[in-house]
């Protein structure tokens, strides 16, 4: 079966570790990624910070190759993208005269019609139903699923779940073993994109999200965001300076546990990447 | 209430906040939620509840507090205000707007140096290849913020764990992209 996905540079570097375990379920599970064709950076924050219309145009530039090239259904495994895609189809919907204009920009046909599916999404769709009889090695572990900001807001245009206390990926880790705990600080934000600018800032509040996931006994922080990860997993010194503490809990991705769980090697879901040993696999 | 019962004059930063990005800061009744949700208020000059009082005045003074504060630059765009506004009023879009006028006005705030000069250079690792390169961002951040002591011990880390392209990753169609950037770069926004 051919899906579309949009990687996003993040999943290409940084997050290469997630993109690992997002193509490896892909292939468990007979599916073929197709990528959008020449895609682009879709602007993050950087754009919509410093610039409007560049900051539709660009993610308008990815849908508009997706539609060209026949890809109706697209998966955007990282939550950053996700958000700026899904908010650039709602503001352009809204507003014909902008969604005019920046198709006049891109010089290209934009219809907004590609349909979008976030990781859990994607999961829920083609893993979940296909999810009976493969799961070998349970994820027997208490966990803290982390949603983050963009999975869930601005929740009137995502429409995905409950802006506070969201329950999708608990579902989907109850369904491979594990046991998700009640957390507070689920959709809390990590500091996101100040990650160089405001080290300090993502130390203060990653490590809030750390401690008290720690706090409630659990054994690895899941998330679904590569954004997220890179503040709480690869920040984790800047965080353990900040508080004087030395955390130790994992950070993994929602699809390195359903990997895991089906039996694939813990080098082929990039969990060897990681800076904070998962030692629970 | 109508929206129309809460008067705004075209001229202030009010009226054009609501011409530009359909926010309506009259509406909001300082009930103080966005402040109490915002995971950054307590670095912030200026919370985000008193962002929209200052604005409500329609004060030629306190405008320019507003466009000249570190809090707009400090937004981290997680959109717990507007999830929790009462008024379901859009703080988020509100302030992208807010600091394309500060830039625009050169009032940005000096405290905010390091974190448009990160928008800045991944604005420039995008324009040329396309992609983030992380790497070439690293090093024009370094370059603009003149922070050239800062993650040194991380790239290793990264490129040890294959996490850092030592080559930039581009798109075919470069000039296709750097079209896109010259076409959204002339400012309209009052």
């Amino acid at each position: 079966m051919k899906i579309g996905i949009y990687p996003g540079c993040s999943l290409t570097g940084s997050a290469r570790d997630y993109n690992e375990s997002v193509f490896a379920l892909a292939e468990a599970f007979e599916m073929d990624f197709v990528q959008v064709p020449d895609w682009n950076c879709c602007g993050a924050t950087a754009a919509h910070n410093l610039n409007k219309e560049l900051s539709l145009a660009l993610p308008a530039r990815i849908l508009a190759l997706a539609e060209k090239n026949g890809l109706e259904e697209i998966i955007v495994p990282c939550a950053a993208c996700y958000s700026r895609l899904v908010v650039t189809q709602h503001e352009l919907k809204k507003d014909p005269v902008l969604k005019n204009r920046v198709s006049e920009i891109l010089e290209m046909d934009y219809r907004g019609t590609t349909h979008l599916l976030n990781v859990i999404e994607w999961i829920d769709k083609y893993i979940i139903p296909k999810l009976d009889g493969r799961v070998v090695k349970p994820f027997n572990h208490k966990v803290a699923c982390y949603y983050g900001c963009l999975l869930v807001r601005p929740n009137k245009v995502l429409q995905y779940d409950r802006a506070e206390d969201p329950q999708t990926m608990d579902i989907v880790m109850s369904k491979i073993g594990a046991e998700p705990l009640e957390y507070p600080y689920k959709t809390e934000c990590c500091g996101a994109g100040f990650s160089v600018s405001r080290t300090d800032i993502v130390s203060k509040l990653s490590g809030k999200i750390i401690e008290d996931a720690e706090y409630r006994g659990a054994e690895a922080i899941i998330v679904a965001c590569p954004m997220c990860h890179s503040n709480l997993d690869m920040r984790r010194s800047d965080i353990n300076r900040h508080w004087k503490r030395e955390f130790k809990i994992p950070v993994v991705f929602v699809t390195q546990a359903i990997g895991l769980a089906i039996g694939l090697s813990e080098s082929r879901l990039g969990l060897k990447r990681h800076f904070v040993e998962v030692g629970i696999s | 209430m109508s929206q129309n019962d809460h008067h705004t004059e075209n001229n202030t930063l009010a009226g054009s906040i609501l011409k530009n990005v359909e926010v309506h800061a009259q509406k909001c009744y300082q009930c103080g939620k966005c402040t109490a949700g915002c995971p950054v208020a307590d670095e912030m000059d200026l919370p985000p509840s008193m962002v929209m009082r200052l604005l409500q005045t329609e004060d030629p003074a306190n405008e320019e507090q507003v466009l000249r504060s570190h809090a707009i630059w400090l937004c981290v765009t997680c959109e717990m205000c507007l999830s929790r506004c009462p008024m379901e009023i859009d703080i988020p879009s509100m302030m992208d707007y807010l600091r394309q006028r500060s830039m625009q006005e050169k009032k940005v705030n000096p405290k905010a140096k390091n974190i448009i000069a990160f928008h800045r250079s991944f604005l420039n690792s995008i324009r040329f290849t396309g992609r983030l390169y992380e790497l070439g961002l690293i090093v024009d951040y370094k370059r603009q913020s003149l922070n050239l002591m800062q993650d040194v011990a991380l790239a290793p880390k990264m490129i040890s764990r294959g996490k850092l392209h030592l080559i930039p990753d581009s798109i075919k169609d470069k000039a296709h992209l750097a079209r896109i950037f010259k076409k959204t770069s002339k400012k309209k926004n009052k």
